[in-house]
């Protein structure tokens, strides 16, 4: 009873914080404050056709390395829990029991024959992220789902750990040095204006955007097929 | 026709949340959650926002579901995690 009493106290409590959050929002017609200012000058500001990258990656830059470092963290943790306990005893029990399922025929020719399109598919995606949707973030996933579907197809195929390791550390350190040298050529930390903005809309232009999106994907890319790899339970 | 389209992406969303909770089996609920985020991501693409569509796409219904599988499977695999398979751990641990 007493606890029913409190649950129903504390809902109160936040219903009646929240309740002028839910009567003062309103339908906006126009930009307002700094998304303004967003929507005028970033294509002059940094020549990036994507308003959203030029936002997430250049504006917003110390969010998108918050997340980034947020994943990392979420990497390691999965990585050496699931690693920890695979060292004891269990790895051998596992071992005995497992009845596997190989991949059907039909699974490892399409994963075969789709593989190369979805790394392809995934490198454009964060190639083209200042030209059009998507990014370092989309294109990652992209990646990690072409090498989820490999694994699919072939349970026991081992990935080389050493060559994953490699690329995201250096992905992550070269992400950090790109926004060092903002500060230190243009106006601040992760400013990519420190290379030529080039031709507005084409491959090669809005400065670093591109390269910070490169190696977003990379990252991105290694670490969720890390992540898949030690959760598959099929590694010996 | 915008408001109808995501009025029915809605209740679609709300049909699937419903029903990953209610469902027996747990296979069937993380495809039932999986699938709220595949129409989640419908209605970002009809309100204009592709970006936010892609991400949730790619990591609301494809990773996330896939790495609920995962986990499902692992835990069904250890018997001893589970406690109505007390049995079944006790006879493997005498040999």
């Amino acid at each position: 009873m007493m606890r029913r009493v409190i649950v129903v106290i504390a809902l109160a409590t936040i219903a009646f914080g929240f309740f002028p959050l839910a009567t003062q929002i309103g339908e906006l017609s126009g930009l307002t404050g700094i998304a303004t200012h967003y929507v005028e000058q970033g294509a002059a500001e940094l020549g990036a056709a994507n308003l959203v990258t030029s936002v997430v990656v250049s504006y917003r830059g110390l969010d998108t390395l918050g997340e980034v470092l947020v994943l990392f963290t979420a990497t390691t943790g999965v990585t050496t829990l699931l690693t920890a306990k695979k060292s004891k005893s269990v790895t051998q029990n596992e071992e005995e029991k497992s009845v596997r399922r190989e991949g059907s025929e039909l699974l490892a020719t399409g994963a075969a024959f789709l593989f190369p399109l979805l790394v392809l598919f995934g490198i454009y995606i964060f190639m083209n992220g200042h030209l059009t949707p998507g990014g370092g973030f989309q294109g990652g996933v992209v990646l990690a789902s072409a090498f989820l579907l490999l694994l699919f197809s072939d349970c026991r195929m081992q990935l080389n750990h050493v060559l994953l390791k490699r690329a995201e550390a250096f992905s992550g350190a070269a992400y950090v040095a790109v926004g060092l040298l903002g500060l230190w050529l243009a106006g601040g930390f992760l400013d990519p204006r420190f290379l030529p903005a080039g031709e507005f809309g084409q491959l090669f232009s809005a400065g670093a955007i591109p390269l910070i999106y490169i190696l977003v994907g990379i990252k991105v890319g290694s670490e969720l097929t890390g992540i898949i790899d030690s959760m598959r339970g099929c590694s010996r | 026709m915008n408001l109808a389209m995501v009025t029915l992406f809605g209740l679609i969303m709300l049909i699937g949340g419903v029903a990953a909770l209610h469902m027996k089996d747990t296979v069937s609920a993380i495809l039932a959650a999986g699938s709220v985020s595949l129409v989640a991501s419908l209605i970002y693409l009809l309100l204009g926002a592709p970006d936010v569509a892609m991400t949730e796409a790619a990591i609301g219904s494809a990773l996330t579901t896939v790495v609920f599988l995962f986990s499902w499977t692992r835990i069904q695999r250890h018997p001893e995690s589970t406690n109505d398979r007390k049995s079944e751990y006790r006879e493997d641990d005498q040999p």
